[in-house]
C-alpha cells in the first residue's frame, strides 16, 4: 500500500474546508477537482485504508474525493509553510509526521497518526518505550506489586482478621528484579509490535533537526516530514553536589533494576517517586530516611490527603523524615565509608547536618531530555532544557513566533510529566494536523501514586481552587467520603482512605477530586472522564453503580455534594426493557 | 453552631462552617454533646462525628498539654466508625489535660481532654483531670482503666514480678559511628529511632552494632529489655536498691496499686511448700533446628513451651494444681504462660494447648500475644489460664536462677541461657557443647521429687532430639 497515487486536487478548492470541520473526510464539502496536480499521496495503511474505505468501497468517486480532501489540506499547510519558513523546505516529503522519541507520548501519537491516515516514522535513539516502559511507571509497577503482595504477607493482624495463617513471608531479590525487567521487556515489545503492525516505521538512531521538517537520524541519514513532533522525554534530575555512581548513590534508573535491597536508604524528594519507592524499599525491609526541601512531605498532593497518606503511609512505617532541608552533597560509599549527605536548612542555607546511610535514591524530579536535538538549527532556545509551546503543543521560536509543523509533547515540554499526558497531548497534535482542532484539557489529567494503597487526583487541589475560585469570584465547596463506609473496602479490610470533591456548587462543576484508598488509581477515571467531558455533578449523581463495588465511593461522593443546579439534561429517551 | 450546642469543640472540615452539608458530620446529632462548661477551665467532648457513632478512638493529639491553642486550630484526631477526622476547637486558651491518651476510646460526650482559658488555670485543670481519672465515673476515662488494669494483670503474676522502676542512671555511651563527633551525635536508623521512641529508650545509652556502629532496631530492643530486667530482678528487694539510686534517698514511698499487687501475691506464695529440682540440657540439637526454622518465624519461645508442653503430656501431674489443700486437678488442656517484661511491669501471656498446636501457629500466637501485651491489650483468659510457667531470663545472659511458684499452678520453670561448655564424656574425651540450666519449682503437696525428675529427664530427651517439635 506505500504507492503513489496521482490524483486530482484544486488547490483553491481546499479553501473551504473548515479546518474545525468535525469530519475531514465528509465528501459532500467538495466540488469535483477541475485542475489536476500531481502531489505524492503515500503511507496510507492497510488499516487507514481499510476504515474509510470499508463504508465507501461502492463508491469511488466518494473515496477518492474524501481522500483528495485531506491531501488539500495538506496542501494548504504547506504552501503558507513554504512561504514563511527561511530555509528551502523539501517540496516533497518521505513522511506525513515524523516522531522524535519511541516513548509513551510518541507510541500515542504514532497509532493515533496512522489511524488518521498519516504515513508516519518514529525515531528512537535508545529503546522503544522510553522512559516509562523501561525506566519508569511499567517496571516500578512491578516492583510495587511485589510490594503489594508482601505487605499483605506480612500484616499478621490484617490476615489474622481475616481468618488467614501464612508463616514468614521471605523474597528472592533477584526473582523480584527479575519480574520488573520482564515486564518491562514484554511492554517493550508489545509497543514495538503494535507500531511494526500498524506500518510505522521505526528509525533507529538519535534524531537531530536539521531544519524546518528536516530531521537528520543517526550520524548520515536525512529525513524529511511535513509534520514533526518532539517527544524525546525526559532523565532523572540529579541537583549540583550530588554524585551519582549508580550503586549506593542511585537515581531511579538504577532503582528499577533493584541490584540491591540496601538496610537503610535515604530518598531525596517526596514526591510521588520517592514515595512509590519508600513504599517498595519498606516493604522488603529497608529503612527509608526521606529528605524534603519544602516544610512538608508530599507537596503536590492535596495538603488534606498528604496528611492522610503520611498518618498512612509514613508514621507507621520504619520511615523518618527531614523537612526543610536541601541535601547539597552527596558522596557514594567507597573505602569502607558510608553514603553520607549533608544538609542545609532550604531557608537559612546553614548547614543542618550530616547523614550517613547505606544507600541515597535521587527522586528530586526529572529534567527534560532535549540536548542535542539541535533546536538551535530552527531558533528554538529551551527554558531550563524545556520546549517552550503554546496550549496546542506548537513549539515556540526565541522571538516569540510558532514555528511551523514542529510540535513537541510531553516531559520534553514539562506541561503535565506523565506518561498518559504526552500520549494525549500527542493524540491532540495529530488531530490538529488531521484537520481537526483540538486543545486538551490538562486539567483532565488523572496523576496516581501506587503506594499501598494508592493515591489519585484530577484536576485542582484544595487551595489551588480556594485561589481561582477568590480570583474568578465563584463559590467552591468540598465534599468527602471514606472508605471506612464502604462495604467492598470493608469486606477486604482495608477501609482505610478518603475520598474528596471539590466542586462549585452553583453550576455542579468538578473542579478536583483526589482519592487515597484501596484501587485509588483505578477510581480516579469516573472523575476525571467527567471533567473531560463537563459532566455536572448534579448529572453523574444520578448514574447507577454496581454494589458492592469501591467505585461507589465516588457514587457516595457525588451524592454528597450539594449543587443549587438542576439536572441539566434529562436522561436521555428512556429505553424500555 | 458549636456555641448553640456548648461544645468546645467541632469537626474541623472546612466544608462544615462553609454551611456545606456534604460531610459525614451532622450538625443535629452533636446535640447528644452534654453541655458541661466549668466556669474557665472547659472540657473537650468527644464529638458525634457520624449518626452510627457511639464512640471515638483517639488516633492522635495533634497539640500536647500545655500549648496554646486560639479558635478553629485542630487539636486531635478522632477515628469514629466511619472516618478519621479533625477535631478543632472553638475557644482560645491552652490544652491543660489530656484525659484519653493517644489510641484511647472514649463515649461520645465523655470528657477526652481540658481547655484552660489562661496559663494561670492549666495546673487547677491538671488537677481536676486527676481526680475525674481516678473516680473512674462513668465517664469511663481512659486514664481510670489504665489504673484498675495493672491490678488485674498483677493478679496472675509470676512472683518474680516486680515493678518497674525508673531507668538506672548510668553513663551516656556514646554511639560508636565515626560520623559521631565523640558522641555528640547519634546515628541511629529510622526504625531505631522509631522504636525507641516508643519503648522509651534514650539513644544515647545505647551501643550501636549495625554497620559503622550504627544503632538499629535490634540494638534498641536490647537495650529496652535489658532495662526491663534491670528493673524487674527476680527478688524485688534488690530492685528496690537499685531504684533507689535514681529516687529520693530517706523518703517514704507508699505501694502504688501494682506495688502491692505483687507484694499480695509474694506473701501468697509462702503458704505453698515449694521445693526446686536443677537439670542441665544440652541445646544443640535444638540450637541447630532452631537456626533451620527460624526463617520460617519460628521462635526460641515457643521452641521451648513446645518442648515443654510435649514432656507434660507424659507427666500430667506436673502439669496439674492444688488450690485448696484438700484435692488437686489434673488439669484438661496444658496452657504454658511465659513470663513476658514489658513497660511498666511482667506479665504472662498463655499458649493454650501449646502440645497440640503445631510450632509454626504457636510462633505467630506467641507473636501476637507479645504484640498486644506491649499494646496493654492482653484480655485476662489470655494471662491467667495458664497451667505450667515458664520464665527464661536466659535470653539476657543470666545461667541460673530460680523462680517463685505463681499461686494456683503446680510448677515454674526458670530457663537459663545456653551456653558453651566443656564436657566430658563417659568416653573419657572432652568435648564443646551447648548447655543450658533449667530449674523448676514446684508445689510439694502434689509434685514430688521423682515427678519432677521423670520430667526434666522426658524434657531434656525432648530437647536433646527435637525431632517431634516440628512434627
Amino acid at each position: 500500500m506505500q504507492s503513489s497515487l496521482s490524483i486530482s486536487v484544486s488547490p483553491h478548492t481546499s479553501l473551504t474546508v473548515q479546518r474545525s470541520n468535525r469530519n475531514a473526510l465528509e465528501p459532500l464539502a467538495f466540488a469535483p477537482p477541475s485542475k489536476p496536480l500531481n502531489l505524492r499521496f503515500c503511507g496510507l495503511t492497510r488499516e487507514a485504508l481499510g476504515l474509510s474505505s470499508l463504508r465507501r468501497n461502492s463508491d469511488s468517486f466518494r473515496f477518492r474525493l474524501s481522500s483528495s480532501a485531506r491531501v488539500r489540506r495538506a496542501d494548504k499547510f504547506f504552501v503558507s509553510a513554504s512561504l514563511s519558513d527561511n530555509g528551502s523546505p523539501p517540496k516533497t516529503f518521505d513522511y506525513d509526521l515524523l516522531i522524535v522519541g519511541a516513548g509513551v507520548g510518541g507510541h500515542g501519537a504514532a497509532l493515533h497518526a496512522v489511524e488518521k491516515g498519516l504515513k508516519t516514522a518514529i525515531i528512537e535513539g535508545d529503546v522503544v518505550g522510553g522512559t516509562c516502559v523501561n525506566r519508569g511507571c511499567v517496571p516500578s509497577k512491578a516492583l510495587l506489586a511485589v510490594s503489594g503482595r508482601m505487605r499483605e504477607l506480612q500484616n499478621d493482624h490484617h490476615l489474622k482478621a481475616l481468618g488467614l495463617q501464612v508463616s514468614a513471608a521471605g523474597y528472592d531479590r533477584q526473582g523480584v528484579a527479575d519480574h520488573a525487567n520482564n515486564l518491562a521487556s514484554k511492554i517493550r515489545n508489545n509497543l514495538t509490535n503494535s507500531m511494526k503492525a500498524l506500518g510505522v516505521d521505526i528509525l533507529t538512531g538519535f534524531g537531530t533537526i536539521l531544519g524546518p521538517q528536516k530531521v537528520k537520524v543517526g550520524s548520515d541519514k536525512v529525513v524529511t516530514a511535513k509534520d514533526i513532533i518532539i517527544a524525546t522525554g525526559s532523565i532523572p534530575f540529579v541537583p549540583k553536589g550530588i554524585e551519582v555512581d549508580g550503586k549506593t548513590v542511585i537515581t531511579s534508573d538504577h532503582a528499577l533494576k533493584l541490584e540491591s535491597v540496601p538496610d537503610w536508604i535515604a530518598i531525596v524528594g517526596s514526591g510521588y517517586i520517592g514515595l512509590e519507592f519508600s513504599d517498595v524499599y519498606t516493604a522488603l525491609g529497608s529503612e527509608v530516611t526521606f529528605i524534603e526541601a519544602l516544610d512538608q512531605l508530599m507537596p503536590g498532593f492535596d495538603p488534606e490527603i498528604g496528611k492522610l497518606a503520611q498518618r498512612v503511609l509514613i508514621n507507621p512505617r520504619k520511615i523518618d523524615y527531614h523537612t526543610g532541608v536541601f541535601a547539597t552533597k552527596i558522596t557514594p560509599a567507597k573505602d569502607g565509608k558510608p553514603v553520607t549527605i549533608e544538609l542545609i536548612d532550604a531557608k537559612t542555607k546553614e548547614p543542618k547536618d550530616t547523614l550517613e546511610v547505606d544507600a541515597a535514591l535521587i527522586a528530586t524530579g526529572r529534567a527534560p531530555f532535549t540536548h542535542g536535538l539541535g533546536l538551535e538549527n530552527i531558533n528554538v532556545a529551551t527554558q531550563r532544557g524545556f520546549v517552550p509551546v503554546d496550549e496546542r503543543m506548537r513549539v515556540i521560536d526565541s522571538n516569540g513566533n510558532l514555528v511551523p509543523h514542529l510540535y513537541c509533547i510531553g516531559d520534553a515540554n514539562g506541561k503535565m510529566m506523565l506518561a498518559h499526558a504526552a500520549s494525549a497531548q500527542g493524540i491532540s497534535v495529530v488531530e490538529q494536523v488531521t484537520g481537526r482542532d483540538h486543545v486538551l484539557n490538562h486539567l483532565s489529567i488523572p496523576a496516581a501514586c501506587f503506594t499501598h494503597p494508592e493515591i489519585s487526583m484530577v484536576g485542582l487541589t484544595e487551595p489551588q481552587a480556594r485561589e481561582k475560585a477568590e480570583k474568578e469570584g465563584f463559590e467552591i465547596s468540598i465534599a468527602k467520603t471514606s472508605f471506612k463506609a464502604n462495604t467492598k473496602a470493608l469486606a477486604e479490610n482495608e477501609g482505610e482512605g478518603l475520598a474528596k470533591l471539590i466542586y462549585r456548587p452553583d453550576n455542579g462543576e468538578i473542579l478536583g477530586v483526589h482519592i487515597f484508598g484501596l484501587h485509588a488509581a483505578d477510581l480516579i477515571h469516573e472523575a476525571s472522564n467527567a471533567i473531560a467531558l463537563g459532566t455536572r455533578i448534579q448529572d453523574i449523581k444520578l448514574a447507577v453503580h454496581a454494589h458492592p463495588t469501591l467505585s461507589e465511593v465516588l457514587d457516595e461522593l457525588f451524592k454528597s455534594a450539594k449543587v443549587k443546579a438542576h439536572v441539566s439534561a434529562p436522561v436521555s429517551e428512556p429505553i424500555a426493557v | 453552631m458549636a456555641h448553640l450546642l456548648n461544645t468546645s469543640f467541632i469537626p474541623s472540615s472546612s466544608t462544615l462552617r462553609r454551611a456545606s452539608p456534604s460531610l459525614q458530620v451532622r450538625g443535629h446529632q452533636r446535640s447528644r454533646v452534654p453541655a458541661r462548661i466549668d466556669a474557665k477551665i472547659r472540657e473537650i467532648f468527644m464529638p458525634a462525628l457520624s449518626s452510627t457513632m457511639t464512640e471515638g478512638k483517639i488516633v492522635s493529639w495533634v497539640r500536647s498539654e500545655g500549648d496554646k491553642l486560639s479558635k478553629g486550630e485542630s487539636v486531635v484526631v478522632v477515628e469514629s466508625d466511619k472516618a478519621d477526622m479533625d477535631v478543632e476547637t472553638f475557644y482560645d486558651g491552652y490544652l491543660a489535660a489530656i484525659m484519653v491518651e493517644e489510641g484511647g476510646v472514649a463515649p461520645v460526650g465523655s470528657a477526652i481532654a481540658l481547655l484552660a482559658e489562661s496559663e494561670a488555670e492549666i495546673a487547677e485543670a491538671k488537677s481536676k483531670a486527676a481526680s475525674n481519672s481516678s473516680s473512674s465515673s462513668s465517664s469511663s476515662s481512659s486514664a481510670a482503666t489504665a489504673v484498675a488494669e495493672p491490678e488485674k494483670v498483677v493478679d496472675n503474676l509470676v512472683p518474680t514480678a516486680a515493678v518497674k522502676v525508673a531507668p538506672v542512671v548510668s553513663m551516656p555511651v556514646a554511639s560508636m559511628h565515626p560520623a559521631s563527633e565523640g558522641g555528640k551525635r547519634i546515628v541511629a536508623s529510622p526504625y531505631a529511632k522509631k522504636l525507641a521512641k516508643e519503648l522509651k529508650v534514650e539513644l544515647g545509652r545505647v551501643v550501636g552494632s549495625g554497620p559503622m556502629g550504627r544503632i538499629v532496631a535490634k540494638d534498641v530492643e536490647a537495650a529496652a529489655a535489658t532495662a526491663d530486667v534491670a528493673t524487674v530482678g527476680p527478688v524485688s528487694a534488690e530492685v528496690g536498691k537499685s531504684a533507689a539510686a535514681a529516687i529520693d534517698l530517706g523518703s517514704v514511698v507508699p505501694f502504688t496499686t501494682m506495688q502491692a499487687a505483687v507484694s499480695r501475691n509474694m506473701v501468697e506464695s509462702l503458704s505453698v511448700p515449694t521445693f526446686r529440682v536443677g537439670y542441665t540440657i544440652t541445646t544443640d540439637a535444638l540450637d541447630s533446628l532452631y537456626k533451620k526454622i527460624k526463617s520460617k518465624g519460628v521462635t526460641m519461645t515457643a521452641l521451648l513451651a513446645k518442648a515443654t508442653a510435649l514432656a507434660l503430656v507424659k507427666h500430667p501431674v506436673v502439669n496439674s494444681s492444688c488450690r485448696d489443700g484438700k484435692s488437686f486437678t489434673y488439669n484438661s488442656s496444658i496452657n504454658i504462660a511465659v513470663a513476658v517484661a514489658i513497660d511498666g511491669g511482667l506479665i504472662t501471656p498463655v499458649l493454650p494447648d501449646a502440645d497440640k498446636v503445631d510450632i509454626y501457629s504457636l510462633s505467630r500466637k506467641w507473636k501476637e500475644l507479645v504484640d498486644k501485651a506491649r499494646a496493654k491489650q492482653l484480655q485476662p483468659h489470655e494471662y491467667n489460664s495458664g497451667t505450667f510457667t515458664l520464665s527464661n531470663l536466659g535470653m539476657f545472659g543470666v545461667d541460673r536462677f530460680d523462680a517463685i511458684l505463681p499461686p494456683g499452678t503446680g510448677a515454674i520453670m526458670a530457663v537459663g541461657a545456653s551456653q558453651p561448655t566443656v564436657v566430658a564424656s563417659k568416653d573419657r574425651r572432652i568435648g564443646m557443647k551447648n548447655q543450658m540450666q533449667v530449674n523448676v519449682t514446684a508445689d510439694h503437696r502434689v509434685i514430688y521429687g521423682a515427678d519432677l525428675a521423670s520430667f526434666l529427664q522426658t524434657l531434656a530427651k525432648i530437647i536433646e532430639d527435637p525431632k517431634d517439635l516440628t512434627f
